[in-house]
């Protein structure tokens, strides 16, 4: 077996059927740890590296396991079948799967010299030379930006956005992988035309931009906030309307010129 | 590439379509007494003539008498009653249940019809002539007593051919299009000529080919009552529009189903009456229209190409047919409607996939007839589809458009395992390309097959309950004596008694059908049927009597999920692991996990006790029953007990389950399921064809499930049994993918009578354009891992808890259970219960 097979990185889920990230059916990896600490999180579980426990349902459930690329593609591999139908494949989330370098790049690239199809879900928060290492073996990147202002980005999420952005560049210069850019839209942090045009006209300025995504802010992880014993900031902040999410849409595809979408 | 270059561009829907759906819509369904006195009329005058001659008398004096009707804005006619969604009666097969259920048919939960108090004293007066006359009655007496006491304690279920017509076919509709009843009559007068009067076949060929002369000529007559009937109307209406239509209509029905058809209209009426006048004669519900985008092509096409037919007028027609086909219908008895709950005839009918030759054969009605289920948008037909590698993608994706409504609509059918699966129970290889789906998930070939697909229900649980108690239950020898469960010292002494008990119940099963299909041969041949099924003219036998070309009995066994995970958790827990002894488990599947019992488990396990106390000698009166009553409640009910039920389930939840994707499970699966589609092929029916196993329950899961005790795969007494082939509900926890790929690990092709998988989904899983790519690869991906079928619920649970609240609000919501389309709120409330528990995947 490739040495390569045996890297061992820390997941907290596999989830399979995934239809709204990135082409076709996909198995979705979801790497443990995170960069980020953003408010409104649907996956609270996933910001920790250390594993941890959380109440499901009244019972306590373990997060996190570490695995060998060897024991991931094992699952990953189930369903080629339908891959091989859809043009879909292996998505990598998290957490921030740049927080594991070594064992994304690995993870990416066994999917790859099999004939699987990857994307990644990620907010490109980590040094150039990472991301740079694992492009070779990623056919869609699905980059998260979430503010164009760095002192809002840091107050809602934890950290500044300068390097996020400058990544964003290099990535859609380096022609190496499919971009698109995924936006949460949240309300009271993003949610202004402004706010979204600021993020649209930046999305336009980049090369090769496959398609822009607006997520609307979903309330699906808040039981896990106290699963985890945590509190749950966004409290009672409601989803953003249908009507809204469309007001939104228009502004973004007039301003950005490229493709857009509701949902992933 | 296929034969045919289409059109696949929608065609909008027409006033007319909503208003007639209105129309049959606005009461509850009726039962009706027409039929019943005239066919006790007619057989009262000929008492002493061949049973076949009589059949085809009836059918005659039926057809000249009954109550005909055109509805409102109809431009394709003929009912079967006055009343619209009405329904005959049948005494030949039985009538005693209807009677007793008389007061509570109209309030019942699934399935009710109002009747009148003369309805109720004309079909009394009727019944009384049929004591002792009936095919359930005459069955009744071909069964052995064993196979009585198995039916009576629940191991199967044949009661729908036990106590109604077969039906399960699908006729030669291209014949009647071509030559009409007229060209069929010539050619049993040019038979009847040939055959010399003292040949030893003369009386037998003679009486049934004077019987198809009698039937075509009732059908001709029966069709110009119905000109008469719009000439009279056309008279008196004042819509000049409208009188054209009737005039239409009149002339129609002089010409068809009399002669061949000259235009597509008149092929649509001719189709009609034929499917109709099936329904009349025999009582038997999926009689399906089959393959109607391929036998009405020629006729569209030649409309078409000449000027006469538009695609929007031959869509309205093709839409008034979809109504009609939701015009029939059946009263079943009260756990029968459970079973087939949902008013469903179960007429499918099936677009595109390859012909005789194997070439891909969808055309412009393909797609129309996917259309007129949207436009529609009701249970009935059964629209099927048939996926290959070679199915257009078109095809496929205005297919997943129709499911992404939610109506449950079409069911997907894999030709790659299905045409194998025919070829190796003898069809040849152009017949099995040419099959269509018979009811539910039933393959045949159109025409030449009496399949008696339906044959009974057989729980795969109860053997196993079997195992548990030495062949008893509720105190009586059912099965064989398989020894003491607690002494059985390794997995396969123990999955060897499962087997034996399987092994016998299948053989009780063979004989409980066959004793049924003798009777219908004797006291309910069907010759107008037969007349459209080949070789019936040529052999001078009915379709009852082996007259087909292919004859097969296909009685459908479910819970294959629960045994497998049954098994399974029993190898493991208790012989691999040694967690849990077989007493313990035993104890626990005795008290329900000490979830309680209902009065006739408590009511069994008390008299089984006196019964003992008895045999020992002791004296049992009343203050002992009282005593021991106590001691059994209280023994099933104590805290002790629900703490170690309690334990034992928590173990079995922790043991694997079958649609995870977990090899070792699934392949035990797959072996599980031969316990009952291997044992099966080894029997023959009288009409000289081969049993062969379907998986699929229809809805019968639910009520079954209520008569099937604690299994060991954790699943509570009286709790719904696995649906067809798809796992237990809300064990498979990975999602679609995982569960399709271990439905896929099963032997779909030994089951050749058909097999289900059921997937429900949320909506947004096929939202856009992207969602029904990755539907239809969902699909292709399934059945490349050779799965046989595949269907979809695409409703929210939202809207399912809705509507059980506010049952009013959704009359016309249509789900998919388990092989047809029902209306959601006709069903009863555990059938309801179950729909919103299955999983629901892909959100």
């Amino acid at each position: 077996m490739e040495e390569y097979l045996k890297t061992k990185g820390r997941i907290f889920d596999i989830q399979r059927y995934s239809i709204h990230d990135g082409n076709g059916i996909r198995t979705i990896v979801f790497l443990k740890g995170c960069v980020l600490r953003c408010r409104w999180c649907c996956n609270p579980e996933s910001q920790e590296y250390r594993i941890q426990t959380m109440m499901v349902q009244g019972k306590t459930k373990t997060i996190g396991e570490d695995v060998t690329v060897e024991e991931v593609m094992a699952t990953v591999q189930k369903d080629r079948p339908y891959y091989r139908r859809t043009g879909g494949g292996l998505t990598l989330s998290g957490g921030e799967s740049l927080c594991q370098p070594e064992f994304a790049t690995a993870l990416l690239r066994a999917a790859q010299e099999r004939g699987i199809s990857t994307a990644m879900e990620s907010m490109g928060c980590a040094k150039w030379e990472v991301i740079e290492g694992l492009l070779p073996y990623l056919d869609q990147y699905l980059l998260d930006i979430k503010h164009m202002n760095p002192a809002k980005h840091k107050e809602y999420t934890g950290k500044s956005n300068e390097l996020m952005l400058e990544n964003a560049k290099k990535i859609a210069a380096s022609g190496m992988t499919e971009l698109s850019i995924r936006v949460p839209v949240i309300p009271g942090f993003n949610d202004t035309p402004e706010e979204i045009r600021a993020i649209a006209e930046y999305t336009g300025r980049l090369e090769h931009i496959k398609r822009m995504h607006l997520l609307p802010y979903h309330r699906l992880g808040q039981d896990k906030y106290a699963g985890l014993g945590r509190e749950y900031l966004m409290g009672d902040v409601e989803p953003p309307t249908n009507e809204k999410m469309e007001q939104l849409l228009q502004i973004a595809e007039q301003t950005s010129g490229v493709e857009c979408q509701i949902g992933g | 590439m296929g034969l045919y270059t289409y059109d696949s561009t929608d065609i909008p829907k027409t006033d007319r379509i909503p208003k007639l759906v209105e129309n049959l819509y606005a009461k509850m369904p009726e039962i009706e007494s027409a039929r019943a006195k005239l066919i006790t009329e007619s057989y009262k005058q000929t008492e002493n003539e061949p049973m076949i001659i009589r059949r085809a008398k009836a059918f005659q004096h039926i057809l000249e008498n009954i109550p005909i009707v055109i509805r409102d804005g109809e431009l394709i006619v003929g009912s079967t009653t006055i009343a619209p969604r009405g329904c005959q009666t049948y005494p030949e097969f039985s009538y005693e249940w209807l009677e007793a259920e008389f007061d509570t048919v109209e309030t019942r939960t699934a399935d009710p019809f109002y009747i009148s108090e003369q309805t109720k004293r004309d079909l009394k007066e009727a019944d009384a002539y049929w004591k002792g006359k009936t095919t359930s009655e005459l069955a009744t007496a071909y069964m052995e007593p064993e196979t009585l006491t198995a039916m009576e304690h629940n191991m199967f279920t044949p009661g729908n051919y036990f106590y109604n017509g077969v039906g399960h076919v699908t006729v030669k509709y291209w014949e009647v299009l071509d030559i009409g009843f007229a060209g069929i009559k010539a050619k049993a007068e040019e038979r009847l000529a040939k055959i010399g009067l003292a040949d030893g076949e003369y009386q037998k060929k003679s009486r049934f080919l004077q019987a198809v002369i009698i039937s075509c000529d009732a059908v001709v007559t029966y069709a110009r009552r119905y000109a008469a009937l719009a000439l009279e109307e056309s008279e008196k209406c004042a819509d000049s529009r409208r009188k054209m239509e009737l005039l239409q209509i009149a002339q129609n029905c002089v010409n068809v189903p009399e002669k061949g058809a000259a235009s597509f209209y008149e092929a649509c009426q001719s189709f009609w009456f034929v499917q109709q006048l099936l329904q009349i004669e025999s009582s038997g519900h999926s009689i399906s229209p089959g393959r109607f985008d391929q036998y009405m092509y020629p006729y569209y096409k030649k409309d078409l190409d000449n000027g006469k037919l538009t695609r929007e007028f031959a869509q309205e027609l093709m839409d008034c047919i979809w109504v009609k086909l939701n015009d029939l219908n059946k009263c079943r008895d009260a756990a029968s409607a459970e079973g087939f709950a949902g008013y469903s005839l179960f007429q499918n009918l099936i677009v595109g996939g390859q012909n005789s030759e194997g070439i891909d054969v969808t055309n412009d009605l393909s797609f129309m007839c996917i259309q007129s289920s949207m436009h529609v948008f009701l249970p009935q037909p059964s629209l099927s589809i048939r996926v290959w590698n070679g199915s257009p993608h078109e095809l496929l994706i205005k297919a997943a458009e129709l499911t992404r409504t939610g109506i449950g609509l079409p069911a997907y059918y894999n030709d790659e395992v299905i045409i194998p699966s025919l070829l190796s129970r003898g069809l040849t290889i152009e017949d099995a390309r040419d099959y269509n789906i018979i009811g539910c998930v039933e393959p045949q070939k159109a025409g030449k097959t009496e399949g008696w697909h339906d044959a009974a229900f057989f729980n795969m649980c109860r053997p196993l309950e079997l195992v548990f108690h030495n062949g008893r239950d509720k105190g009586v020898q059912v099965g064989p004596q398989t020894g003491e469960v607690e002494d059985m010292k390794t997995f396969e002494e123990f999955y060897r008694a499962y087997k034996i008990q399987m092994d016998y119940a299948i053989k009780l099963l063979v004989n409980a059908d066959n004793a049924i299909d003798m009777a219908h041969a004797e006291r309910c041949p069907l010759p107008f049927l037969s007349s459209m099924v080949d070789d019936c003219m040529k052999s001078g036998k009915t379709v009852q009597e082996g007259g087909a070309v292919y004859n097969f009995t296909g009685p459908q066994g479910f819970g294959v999920a629960n045994m497998a995970d049954s098994l399974y958790a029993v190898k493991t827990l208790v012989y691999d692991e040694k967690k849990l002894t077989m007493k313990e488990l035993k104890q626990a599947l005795v008290t329900n996990y000490g979830k309680g019992l209902n009065e006739e488990d408590i009511a069994a396990m008390t008299a089984e006790v006196a019964n003992d106390m008895k045999a020992e000698g002791k004296q049992v009166g009343a203050n002992e029953i009282t005593a021991i009553l106590k001691s059994v409640v209280a023994a099933v009910e104590s805290p002790e007990v629900k703490a170690e039920g309690d334990r034992v389930l928590a173990m079995i939840e922790n043991v694997p389950k079958f649609g995870n994707d977990i090899p070792e499970v699934d392949a035990f699966a797959r072996d599980v399921a031969y316990t009952y589609t291997k044992p099966l092929l080894q029997y023959h029916n009288p009409r000289g064809g081969q049993f062969q196993a379907g998986l699929y329950p229809v809805s019968a899961n639910v009520p079954l499930g209520a008569q099937t005790g604690a299994t060991p795969d954790g699943r509570l007494a009286y709790q719904p049994v696995a649906d067809g082939v798809s796992p237990s509900a809300g064990k498979d926890v990975h999602g679609p993918t995982a569960a399709a790929n271990s439905v896929s690990k099963l032997d779909h092709g030994i089951a050749s009578n058909g097999t289900l998988f059921n997937q429900k989904f949320h909506p947004s899983a096929l939202s856009g354009r992207r969602g029904l790519e990755n539907f239809v690869g969902l699909i292709q991906s399934y059945f490349d891992q050779k799965g046989s079928h595949m269907q979809f619920n695409v409703v929210s649970r939202e809207t399912l808890l809705d509507a059980q609240e506010h049952p009013e609000q959704y009359k016309h919501l249509v789900v998919r259970v388990a092989g047809y389309s029902a209306l959601f709120t006709s069903l009863s409330k555990s059938l309801q219960d179950d729909i919103i528990r299955r999983t629901e995947q892909g959100f």
